[in-house]
């Protein structure tokens, strides 16, 4: 009876976080968690660049806008890097912007699970998922934009012709038009899914990992033998901790480096592909 | 987890974030990041042309030291020569007068010698005159006392 009671509340703990905080049914349904977060943390971003750009000195630059330089300067050379130096203005900001806002975001994943939704139940608030990149929206919504993009560049680089050429003849030639077309098709729509895909199941994968740890000493005000967990539990959180700090951050980088990618094939004449 | 309206919140969101970060953070401060690397290679070549002007001028204070170490060593040659003109020059002054004043005193010499002779001859030959008249006893002509005369002083 008491284990049917300790399954019964791990399911409905891991249901209830990963519930967002939401207004709306269906399609309809705006999670208010996902937007404050990742708008306070592009609201961090901008408040950093402002109080940077208050005091921007090219002699004698403070720490902190030595190590944004160095942030900065990485982002660039990646850019320069698969651009061979002739990038448009707008992908060095953009791969930028998904860097530091991806990783601040990931960074919410460590800290503690329960923390801010008791701190929120407290306030009267049901759910709350801190994590704005748990939430499939977020990366999704950085990869269509990516993918627009993407389009974008292809048509003015190739001219629509040329594009359209790209579907038509690529990658088998002129005599297997139909196949090249759904193979293209298949392999630029891969694309964007696959990239705000691999950013989310990481994350959430990371989340559901958290929670389950947490769970391990869920139920002692059940019973207090659960608490022999409690050791373990420790060391396993801190364990995964450390290695999150990897997989935010790597998550970050390869979402940034993909988007400069995809943006520097658009640039790639069809012929020299 | 589901896709909804959210999601076209945050694409909304996300180019937003793009537009206000390349704004606010990349364009100042990659501007400020060119003009850093603009005057650390103007600095560096400036450096580079300093250290050029340098070995020239270096080389040619050395030129102008070695000059005029010549023209010193000259003028000091020219000095030594000249102190040694001038102290030659004061040696046979020195030895011409000296013997201008020993001629001139020789010569002196000489010519109290013949007057002092020519009196003692005058006198000599007036004492032989009066000499002969007393043992001629007689006048001795004018003629004969002048041939007597010049005889005598032909003979001293």
């Amino acid at each position: 009876m008491s284990t049917e009671t300790a399954g019964g509340s791990s399911v409905e703990y891991i249901q209830h976080h990963l519930a967002n905080l939401s207004v709306g049914q269906g399609f309809w349904q705006l999670n208010i968690d996902t937007l404050i977060f990742s708008f306070l943390l592009g609201a961090l971003i901008l408040f950093v660049a402002m109080k940077i750009g208050q005091n921007l000195r090219t002699e004698t630059p403070g720490r902190f806008q030595n190590a944004v330089e160095g942030v900065l300067e990485f982002v660039d050379n990646q850019v320069k890097d698969s651009f061979g130096g002739k990038a448009p203005a707008l992908i060095a900001p953009l791969a930028l912007t998904i860097l530091i806002w991806v990783w601040l975001m990931n960074f919410m994943d460590l800290i503690p699970i329960d923390l801010l939704p008791a701190i929120a139940h407290g306030l009267g608030i049901s759910h709350l998922k801190i994590v704005p990149t748990t939430d499939l929206n977020t990366p999704l919504a950085m990869a269509l934009v990516v993918f627009v993009l993407t389009i974008y560049y292809n048509i003015k680089v190739k001219g629509f012709g040329g594009y359209l050429k790209m579907f038509l003849f690529h990658p088998f030639g002129k005599f297997f038009v139909p196949i090249n077309v759904v193979m293209t098709l298949i392999e630029e729509l891969a694309k964007p899914i696959s990239l705000g895909l691999r950013l989310f199941g990481n994350m959430f994968a990371g989340e559901l990992v958290f929670m389950l740890i947490a769970l391990l000493t869920l139920g002692a005000t059940l019973s207090a033998s659960l608490l022999i967990w409690f050791p373990l539990q420790v060391v396993l959180d801190l364990a995964w901790l450390i290695f999150h700090i990897l997989v935010i951050s790597l998550q970050a980088f390869i979402f940034m480096v993909l988007t400069i990618v995809y943006l520097g094939m658009a640039h790639i004449d069809a012929d020299s592909h | 987890m589901n896709i909804n309206i959210t999601l076209l919140a945050q694409i909304i969101a996300f180019v937003i974030l793009v537009w206000l970060v390349s704004k606010y953070l990349w364009t100042p401060l990659s501007a400020l990041m060119e003009a850093r690397r603009q005057k650390i290679a103007d600095g560096l070549s400036a450096s580079e042309r300093g250290k050029h002007e340098l070995k020239l001028a270096q080389e040619r204070s050395a030129e102008i030291l070695r000059e005029t170490k010549e023209k010193a060593n000259d003028i000091v040659a020219q000095a030594n020569a000249r102190a040694n003109q001038v102290l030659e020059d004061a040696r046979v002054n020195a030895k011409v007068e000296a013997e201008r004043i020993v001629a001139q005193a020789s010569a002196e010499i000489d010519r109290e010698v013949n007057r002092a002779k020519e009196v003692l001859r005058t006198q000599v030959s007036a004492i032989a005159v009066t000499g002969a008249e007393r043992i001629l006893k007689r006048e001795v002509t004018i003629k004969d006392h002048e041939a007597a005369l010049a005889d005598l002083i032909a003979h001293i």
